[in-house]
């Protein structure tokens, strides 16, 4: 009953592993995997001495840290509030609400993003009031991250928070009763039972989070790409697209994404340790 | 609840409530804004805004979006691609689960450790891409619906599942002298329905919502899901001549191309919105099983 799921890992998660040995060869496509020249670490040394290299390996890192940075808290924060109303149904039309972007697919959320933030969108409306030049918000680069993160909380920060809402569900009334009682506030009480409690599912998050560091979604900058924002928005993946599919780079091309995927492995087996240590042993593994 | 709130608490609980409500409506807002600007007049959209006169509202970008072959192609190739690939999906899912939650299944751990570093380790985009094309999928429904097939995750919410259910109920059927084919099948099975709705559900939603596989898979026009007639028509701004007839000048096709954006928006969205409330439950619940190790 195995077999299935084994022989398609194999097939389509190890296989392209194998595969990945093109970056170390001078690929061509008549001569195949096996038969193309190795080449050793040409393609990486290409890559990380490429005028490129700096800006894209800085976007990337800066768009998924600013992004951790910004989008971790907002999860627990949401599920703390939700977790003080009281009546029921209030609450679940509340969650019913904030979780519903994240069922919308990121082509609408980025089409979204293009009209309401065009020259002539009711953004751009709104601040018309304040400003005489409409904004051009899309084709800027020093507003792409901006974009980018916050339209990334508004779809999937709801989402996220359901995780410490259950948590939270399972503390004991008790507990605040008891609190209370010895004269503990709101405020002390959610700092000393309810954090506490949502404590190490907060640091799996975080380490699951840290380690795709590098891996942020293709799919959005993508398609948030205009011909000017390219600065701050060309970040590893697009950039492993267009010089591997689009420009037929097969080899430079997987080399650019073998590299990024040794350092999310780094990140991530770096970020268990230190939270381990911080976290009195709690790690993903 | 015998809690006393102090005054402290109280302004505390007052601002909590309006941080809510200002959360909520910075969600629902910009939704409910597309819904009224999908219904509205094109000229009167781009001149005035948003109006609530009913005279200002028009249907017609509606009419261009339900009738455009390539929207209505776009829809059923989604509604293929996404129950197939759901229905594979969770086919594989919930047998290796099975498999791997059975203490008799040598070598389980290793299995586990095969599956789970392709979690966090992959081959990349290129060396996927040439798999595919070297297996002749390129170009064929197969390329979007099978690479994606097994996922880790989908194999650890079954396997936590299946080891939810009694060891006593396989090993009664196995007393009563019922093949291990037939314990699976009509004892382990029907007890599964939750846990196949839930992958079944998100294999769905994660399909119809996806748009990166069918655009590098995927040249034939007519292979493409709506997701990627969504992408033409959202931000390459190709709305179809043939929605628009020629003889209309350049600024009425550019208003109405902004009607036909906000109604795509609306017919494409809408399907999964309006399911969503219904199955809310079952999407929670696998979000924590699969947290739940």
């Amino acid at each position: 009953m195995l077999a299935p799921a084994l022989i398609l890992t194999l097939i389509f998660k190890y296989g392209p592993m194998y595969g990945a040995i093109i970056a170390f060869k001078d690929f061509s496509p008549i001569k195949g995997i096996m038969g193309s020249e190795w080449v050793g670490l040409h393609n990486f040394e290409k890559f990380l001495s490429s005028p490129n290299f700096t800006v894209i390996f800085m976007n990337t890192l800066k768009l998924s840290l600013f992004g951790l940075i910004l989008g971790f808290p907002v999860p627990i924060l949401l599920a703390l509030m939700l977790n003080q109303v009281r009546r029921a149904g209030v609450k679940k039309n509340i969650q019913l609400l904030l979780y519903a972007p994240n069922f919308i697919s990121v082509v609408v959320v980025v089409g979204m993003l293009f009209i309401f933030l065009s020259p002539t969108g009711p953004i751009n409306q709104l601040f018309s009031l304040i400003t005489n030049e409409p904004i051009m918000f899309m084709s800027k680069p020093e507003y792409f991250r901006w974009i980018y993160i916050l339209s990334d909380i508004w779809t999937g920060a709801g989402w996220a928070s359901i995780i410490y809402v259950a948590a939270l569900a399972n503390v004991d009334p008790e507990l605040h009763n008891a609190a209370n009682l010895d004269g503990a506030n709101l405020l002390q009480r959610i700092r000393h039972i309810d954090l506490p409690i949502i404590r190490p599912i907060m640091a799996i998050v975080f380490i699951l989070a840290a380690g795709n560091i590098m891996s942020i979604g293709f799919e959005k900058a993508y398609l948030m790409q205009t011909a000017t924002n390219l600065p701050t928005a060309e970040i590893i993946p697009t950039y492993v697209y267009k010089i591997g599919l689009q420009a037929g780079d097969y080899a430079y091309s997987s080399a650019v994404g073998l590299f990024n995927s040794v350092i999310n492995v780094i990140l991530l087996v770096t970020v268990n340790f230190i939270v381990k240590k911080l976290n009195e042993g709690e790690g993903l593994y | 609840m015998f809690i006393k709130h102090s005054r402290l608490d109280r302004l505390i609980l007052a601002l909590n409530s309006t941080f809510l409500i200002l959360a909520v409506l910075m969600v629902v807002l910009p939704l409910i804004y597309v819904v009224i600007a999908s219904f509205m007049d094109p000229s009167v959209l781009l001149n005035h805004g948003l109006s609530f006169n009913i005279s200002d509202w028009s249907l017609e970008g509606y009419k261009k979006i339900l009738t455009n072959p390539a929207m209505i192609r776009g829809f059923g190739n989604a509604v293929f691609y996404a129950s197939a690939f759901a229905i594979l999906t969770v086919m594989v899912s919930i047998c290796a689960g099975y498999a791997l939650s059975d203490d008799r299944l040598k070598g389980r751990s290793l299995f586990m450790t095969l599956f789970l570093i392709t979690m966090f380790f992959g081959g990349g985009l290129v060396p996927t891409y040439l798999l595919v094309k070297n297996l002749g999928l390129l170009n064929t429904v197969w390329a979007v619906i099978i690479p994606g097939a097994v996922n880790i995750w989908n194999i650890i919410l079954s396997r936590t599942f299946f080891k939810g259910v009694p060891k006593e109920l396989r090993e009664a059927a196995n007393v009563d002298g019922a093949s291990e084919m037939k314990i699976f099948l009509s004892v382990v099975l029907p007890l599964s329905k939750p846990i196949i709705f839930v992958l079944a559900l998100y294999a769905f939603v994660g399909q119809w919502n996806s748009y990166f596989d069918a655009m590098i898979y995927l040249d034939n026009p007519s292979l493409h899901p709506l997701q990627l007639v969504l992408r033409s028509i959202l931000i390459q701004n190709q709305v179809d001549p043939s929605m628009i007839s020629d003889q209309l000048a350049m600024a009425e096709m550019k208003k109405l191309s902004e009607i036909i954006k906000y109604a795509a928006i609306v017919v494409s969205s809408l399907p999964l919105l309006v399911m969503y409330p219904f199955f809310q439950k079952y999407f929670e619940k696998g979000v924590m099983v699969g947290s739940l190790k």
